[in-house]
C-alpha cells in the first residue's frame, strides 16, 4: 500500500509540473490547471485510503467547512481584488503547513532525528511568517489598515533580532526536541515578525510581497514535506518555491528596485521624492473629449496604456467598446502592459482578460516600446510613474533606471488623469508639460464614455 | 541520514524543474500562475488528512482539522479562482461568442 500511495504522489507531482508547462501558453492553461486539480485530487484520494486514518469525522467536517468556504471566496471575488485574494489563499497554505507540523510534533512526541527537528522549526518559522504576514499584506490592499508604509525607529534591527531569537531557539530545541516550549516561543517570535515584516513595506510595493509570500508558502510545504517524510510536498512546495522567487525578481527589475530595498526602503511615504521636472512649472493644457476625439479619429494607429487607476475606476469595459469603436474605423489598435501594471504579476491582463480584451491585442513592454515612435497617439490611463520619462534622464529621481514605456516617442500622448498630483513614488511627470500631450481630466470611466460618444458623433 | 539526502536531492532538483518550467510562462498569465501554483502549494492538504484522522491525541487531531480546513480553502479557492479567470482569456471575437 505504503508503494501504490507513494507512484500516485509521483504522478500527482508529475501533474503538477506538467499542469504548470501548460500555463506557458494561453491555449492550453486550461487545460494545464486542470490536469493541476486532477493531480490535487488523486493525492487526496490516495492519501484517505492511508491505514493510519482511524476516524473521518474531522477530516469530513474539514473538508466541507474549507471548500465551501474556498468555493465561495473564489466564486465571489471581484478581479481587482484578485491580489488580496491571493495573499490570503497563500497566507492559509502557510498557516496548513505550520499546523500539519505542530501537529505530527504533537502526534510523534520529542524524539525524533536531526533532520526532522530542523525541518519542523523552518516549517513552523515560515509557515507561520507566511500566514501573518499575508494576513498583514491582505488588510493593506483591501483598505482595512493604510496602505503607507508604518516604521518605527529600529525596524530593520528589531526584525533582524526577531529572526536572530527565532533561529537560536530553533536550535535550542534541535538540541532537546522534548521539550515544546522552545516551539511555541518561535510561534510567537514568528507571529511577530510576520507583522513587523510586512507593515513598512508600501501598497505599490505589495506585488513583489505577494510574489514573496507566494514562495515562502511553497517553502513552508516542503518543509513539512521533510517532517513527514513526503516527497510529494516536497517537490510540490519546491516548484511553488521557484515561481514565487522568479515573478519577485521580474517584480523587482520592473521597478529597478532591488528585493532589500523594497523590503526595507519603506518607499512610498507622502513627503517621498518630488525632487523630478520642477525646474520651472509650465502651464499645462488642458483639452476637452471632443479635442481628443477629432484627434483619435484621424489616427491610424493608437496604442492604449492602462494602469490600475483604469480598473480603479472600473473603466476596463467601456474602454473595451472606445477600443471596438477605433478598430471599426480601421485604426490599429494595441494595449501595452507594463509589468507592473496592476497590483500583482499579471494582473492587468486578468482585468482586461474580463472586459472581454482579446489577449492578442495585449502586449508586454519589450515586446511594443519600439512602435511607440510610428504611433500617432498613444492614450494613457490610470498610469504615471511607469510612463514618467524621467526614469531614463534624471539621475536624482527615484524612478530613474526603472524601465519605463516609450510613450513620450508616439506623435500625441493623451493622458486620462484625474488631477496633476504624482504617482505612487510622488515624482512629478514631465511627459504634462510635453506640447504633444493632451491632457484630459476627470474619471477615467466618464472621460473614455465621453469619447465613445465624441467619437461616434463625428 | 540516507532518507534526508534523498529528500534533499528531490528538493533541489525540484527547484530546478521549477525554474525551467516557470521562466517559460508569459507576463500575460503571471498571476493566473501565481493563484495555480498557490493551490499547488495546497498539497500541504496530505498531511493535514493524517494529522487529522490518525492516532488517539486529541490536540494533534484538533490541530490537524484546523490544518485540513485552511489547506482546502487554499486548494479549492485557488483552483476555482485560477479556472475563473483561465476561462476570461479569449483570442478573438469568435471565441467570445459562445
Amino acid at each position: 500500500m505504503v508503494t501504490i500511495t507513494n507512484i500516485v504522489y509521483l504522478i500527482s507531482a508529475s501533474f503538477f509540473i506538467l499542469g504548470l508547462k501548460w500555463l506557458g501558453s494561453p491555449k492550453t492553461a486550461r487545460k494545464g490547471n486542470f490536469l493541476s486539480m486532477l493531480g490535487m485530487l488523486i493525492a487526496i484520494v490516495v492519501t484517505l485510503l492511508d491505514k493510519n486514518i482511524l476516524d473521518f469525522t474531522y477530516i469530513i467536517a474539514g473538508l466541507i467547512i474549507g471548500a465551501a468556504i474556498g468555493a465561495y471566496a473564489a466564486k465571489t471575488v471581484e478581479m481587482t481584488a484578485m491580489p488580496q485574494m491571493v495573499a490570503l489563499f497563500n497566507g492559509f497554505g502557510g498557516a496548513a503547513s505550520a499546523l500539519v507540523a505542530y501537529s505530527e510534533y504533537v502526534r510523534v512526541g520529542g524524539h525524533m532525528p536531526l533532520d526532522v527537528s530542523i525541518t519542523l522549526v523552518l516549517s513552523l518559522l515560515i509557515g507561520v511568517v507566511t500566514f501573518v504576514g499575508s494576513l498583514v499584506a491582505y488588510a493593506k490592499l483591501q483598505g482595512l489598515m493604510t496602505g503607507a508604509p508604518i516604521t518605527f525607529p529600529g525596524q530593520k534591527f528589531a526584525n533582524g533580532i526577531l529572526l536572530l531569537i527565532a533561529l537560536v531557539l530553533g536550535g535550542f530545541f534541535v538540541a532537546e526536541p522534548a521539550v515544546p516550549t522552545f516551539l511555541l516561543v518561535i510561534i510567537g517570535v514568528a507571529l511577530v515578525l510576520g507583522i513587523t515584516s510586512v507593515i513598512p513595506i508600501g501598497g505599490a510595493d505589495m506585488p513583489v510581497v505577494i510574489s514573496l509570500l507566494n514562495s515562502y508558502s511553497g517553502l513552508a510545504a516542503a518543509m513539512t514535506g521533510f517532517v513527514l517524510s513526503n516527497n510529494v510536498l516536497i517537490i510540490s512546495g519546491a516548484l511553488v518555491g521557484a515561481s514565487g522567487i522568479i515573478l519577485t525578481n521580474i517584480m523587482c527589475k520592473a521597478m529597478n528596485r532591488s528585493l532589500a530595498n523594497v523590503l526595507f526602503g519603506a518607499v512610498g511615504t507622502a513627503d517621498g521624492g518630488g525632487t523630478g521636472a520642477k525646474k520651472d512649472k509650465a502651464e499645462v493644457t488642458q483639452y476637452t473629449a471632443e479635442d481628443a476625439a477629432v484627434v483619435l479619429d484621424s489616427a491610424r494607429s493608437v496604442i492604449i496604456v492602462p494602469g490600475y487607476g483604469l480598473a480603479v475606476a472600473q473603466a476596463q469595459h467601456v474602454l473595451h467598446e472606445f477600443a471596438e469603436l477605433l478598430m471599426q474605423k480601421g485604426i490599429k489598435v494595441r494595449y501595452a502592459i507594463h509589468p507592473v501594471a496592476g497590483r500583482m504579476p499579471g494582473h492587468m491582463n486578468v482585468l482586461l482578460a474580463e472586459a472581454n480584451v482579446p489577449y492578442d491585442m495585449l502586449y508586454e513592454m519589450d515586446q511594443i516600446n519600439d512602435d511607440f515612435q510610428n504611433t500617432d497617439v498613444a492614450l494613457v490611463i490610470g498610469a504615471n510613474d511607469v510612463i514618467n520619462p524621467a526614469a531614463r534622464t534624471q539621475k536624482d529621481s527615484p524612478l530613474y533606471g526603472m524601465p519605463i514605456l516609450n510613450v513620450d516617442q508616439a506623435r500625441t500622448v493623451m493622458i486620462i488623469k484625474r488631477s496633476l498630483s504624482p504617482g505612487f513614488a510622488g515624482v512629478d511627470n514631465e511627459l504634462f508639460y510635453d506640447p504633444k500631450t493632451m491632457m484630459l481630466f476627470g474619471d477615467a470611466k466618464e472621460m473614455v464614455t465621453e469619447l465613445v460618444k465624441e467619437i461616434k458623433n463625428i | 541520514m540516507e532518507g534526508i539526502l534523498v529528500s534533499l536531492y528531490i528538493f533541489v532538483l525540484a527547484i530546478f524543474v521549477g525554474f525551467e518550467v516557470i521562466t517559460k510562462v508569459p507576463p500575460l498569465l503571471h498571476t493566473p500562475l501565481m493563484s495555480g501554483s498557490n493551490a499547488i502549494s495546497g498539497i500541504t492538504i496530505v498531511g493535514a488528512l493524517i494529522s487529522a484522522g490518525a492516532g488517539h491525541n486529541q490536540l494533534a487531531k484538533i490541530l490537524g482539522l484546523l490544518a485540513v480546513i485552511t489547506a482546502t480553502i487554499n486548494v479549492v479557492g485557488g483552483y476555482m479562482v485560477t479556472d475563473r479567470m483561465l476561462e476570461m482569456f479569449k483570442k478573438d471575437k469568435s471565441e467570445q461568442k459562445r
